[in-house]
């Protein structure tokens, strides 16, 4: 039995397996298929202070290996997310990180505030995806000093029992001179990555598919991106835990994030295909470590970063050892 | 309602109907919750596709278990890859799917003239209600339309529930020539009918709405919107629906539909975001 409990700096979760932030809803639609506690957590729609409508439809265009997305965060706003959400998800024993985005600094405060105190709150994921409404609509997590500012704010603001993880986006230069900002700023750790910016125009009507016109790409196609992001963030900053995310939608594929140096993942676009997505990956991590020698998640993490030389003695090969030996 | 499962169906029978394909599929856990009205999410392409996303269908009806395991069927048109992967499976290959997905239609108390117009492979869902509404004593007109003879589906089907369809095309190839919502108004009128069931593209469902407001009666409508989970959880299916508060909102075709009561849905609003939608007034970007 491969010991699977996952240690996110201060957070400790019995698995390393979780929902990502947008497609997973707030738990209650994936608890038909599944029971939301077996997950190492939740993770939730993002959430802003006020209910939004999100963008008009067309919303979504299914591209090669994944999927562009233009929701523009529809939700019902933090108080009726605590009053009904939250309050289901705590009831089913499922432990939550709750995603919050906001347009400005301020927003993002007041939301950790509200979150503060409530022990059904396991961290905070800081979506910095989002235009900044004070810099023109440019994206907190395309500017360190933004990213920087509302990290330290929403880490001042929060409370000191709730981890917050900030969210990255891929869209930058340098994902390192990002995350160094806002581990400066005090992140506990990292959520990488959220969706790269796309676009598809129909060659019918030779117009924008999406009522956004952009939208972000999800799925398998961003995997290699997410992979190499997670290895770059750990490499720059190895004492700050990364859960990992961006196509995964296989044990292998979550192994892969483990081994960049990801302490746990966020199965997310996957859902949309399989419902039991989540449930089935943990299986399949669990069995691709125990076959590659590991006796705990733990000693997986970051291990592509290692000399080839430590890898484990994979289970198969023990044996063999051993038989050798009595011989 | 009867909770969603995901089920390994193997194809039991395919069968070509017009510019359509039949699938009658092994799937007794899905059959066993059954209503007229809901859909299933079938995954296309096979393991380690490139189209992640599943395709919806409205069910055609089920079989329930009994010496043998239920099945149910559904009708497929192909129109993309994913549509045209799945026209290609054969009997005895597996497909994935996930259901009875949605809510069903709703269905009067007691015995209620009711007329059902269906677009296209629209009809595949109002025939097994049909079939419902006449065992439960209501007299039914059902009103077929396509935009050529190969694009009807459920003529005979609905001959055996009703003795006499009307039909009509676009192009005139079968029945009448001229949209199916033209034929709406004498129907109604015939069986002083008070509901109308409608499945097809979204234009003629507003018409139908339209005419059942005219006559004063209800309209329960399926809408055919494009899903990227079928389940609730992508929020990509919306449209801007009236609530009973009053207050519009984006409500998820998938859970809150895919049958909505027509005069509630802002026909004129899919497609845009109207100001005085709840939350319309926090819009300002983000992904």
């Amino acid at each position: 039995m491969t010991d699977m409990t996952a240690r996110l700096g201060p957070l400790t979760l019995p698995n390393p397996v979780l929902t990502a932030s947008g497609c997973a809803a707030a738990g209650r639609e994936l608890h038909q298929f599944f029971d939301v506690s077996e997950l190492g957590a939740v993770v939730t729609k993002s959430i802003m202070l006020r209910p939004r409508s999100g963008r008009p439809t067309p919303r979504m265009a299914e591209t090669p290996s994944g999927m562009l997305n233009s929701i523009g965060l529809q939700g019902p706003g933090i108080d009726s997310f605590l009053a009904n959400d939250l309050a289901w998800l705590a009831e089913h024993g499922a432990r939550t990180v709750v995603s919050i985005a906001g347009g400005h600094t301020d927003e993002y405060v007041e939301l950790a505030h509200k979150l503060a105190g409530n022990p059904a709150v396991s961290a905070i994921e800081v979506n910095i995806s989002c235009p900044n409404v004070e810099s023109r609509g440019q994206v907190f997590a395309c500017d360190a000093s933004a990213s920087s500012r509302v990290i330290g704010a929403v880490r001042r603001a929060a409370d000191p029992r709730q981890p917050v993880f900030a969210k990255l986006s891929p869209d930058v230069t340098d994902i390192t001179h990002i995350a160094r900002a806002c581990a400066d700023a005090g992140a506990d750790g990292f959520s990488l990555i959220n969706t790269l910016l796309g676009m598809v125009i129909d060659t019918d009507t030779m117009q924008p598919v999406l009522g956004g016109t952009t939208g972000g790409l999800s799925g398998p196609a961003i995997r290699p991106v997410a992979v190499r992001c997670v290895w770059q963030v750990n490499k720059a900053l190895p004492h700050l835990p990364i859960l990992g995310m961006g196509g995964i939608r296989s044990g292998l594929d979550a192994l892969q994030f483990i081994l960049a140096g990801a302490s746990a993942v966020s199965v997310g676009t996957a859902v949309f295909g399989d419902p039991m997505a989540p449930v089935r990956v943990l299986v399949e991590l669990e069995a691709a470590l125990a076959e590659r020698g590991f006796a705990s998640l733990a000693d997986a993490v970051g291990h592509a970063h290692r000399d080839p030389a430590s890898r484990p003695v994979p289970a198969a090969e023990a044996a063999a050892i051993t038989y050798g030996a009595s011989q | 309602m009867s909770n969603p499962v995901q089920e390994a169906a193997e194809i039991f029978a395919v069968q070509k109907v017009g510019a359509y394909f039949q699938f009658t599929v092994i799937a007794p856990g899905i059959a066993a919750g059954f209503r007229p009205g809901h859909f299933v999410a079938v995954g296309v392409g096979g393991e380690n596709t490139s189209m992640i996303l599943r395709r919806a269908f409205a069910l055609y009806g089920a079989t329930q278990s009994d010496t043998f395991a239920g099945t149910v069927t559904f009708v497929v048109a192909e129109h993309g890859a994913g549509t045209q992967w799945l026209v290609k499976r054969q009997v005895g290959e597996r497909l994935d799917l996930v259901g009875p997905l949605g809510n069903p239609f709703p269905k009067p108390s007691g015995p209620a003239p009711a007329v059902l117009v269906g677009g296209g492979y629209g009809t595949a869902p109002l025939i097994p209600l049909a079939a419902e509404l006449i065992a439960a004593g209501s007299p039914v007109e059902i009103i077929l339309g396509a935009a050529s003879e190969d694009r009807l589906f459920g003529e005979l089907a609905a001959k055996r529930l009703v003795g006499s369809v009307t039909v009509t095309t676009d192009d005139g190839s079968a029945g009448a020539k001229g949209r199916v919502t033209d034929a709406l108004p004498a129907a109604i009128e015939r069986i002083n009918a008070e509901v109308v069931y409608a499945c097809g593209p979204m234009a003629m469902l507003k018409v139908v709405g339209d005419i059942a407001r005219a006559h004063a009666i209800h309209a329960q409508v399926a809408v055919e919107e494009s899903m990227a989970c079928g389940i609730g959880v992508c929020m990509t299916c919306v449209l801007p629906v009236r609530g009973d508060d009053g207050k519009s909102r984006f409500v998820r075709s998938c859970v809150d539909g895919p049958v909505f009561d027509a005069d509630k849905v802002r026909w004129d609003d899919v497609g845009r975001l109207p100001w005085d939608l709840v939350g319309a007034d926090a819009m300002g970007g983000g992904h």
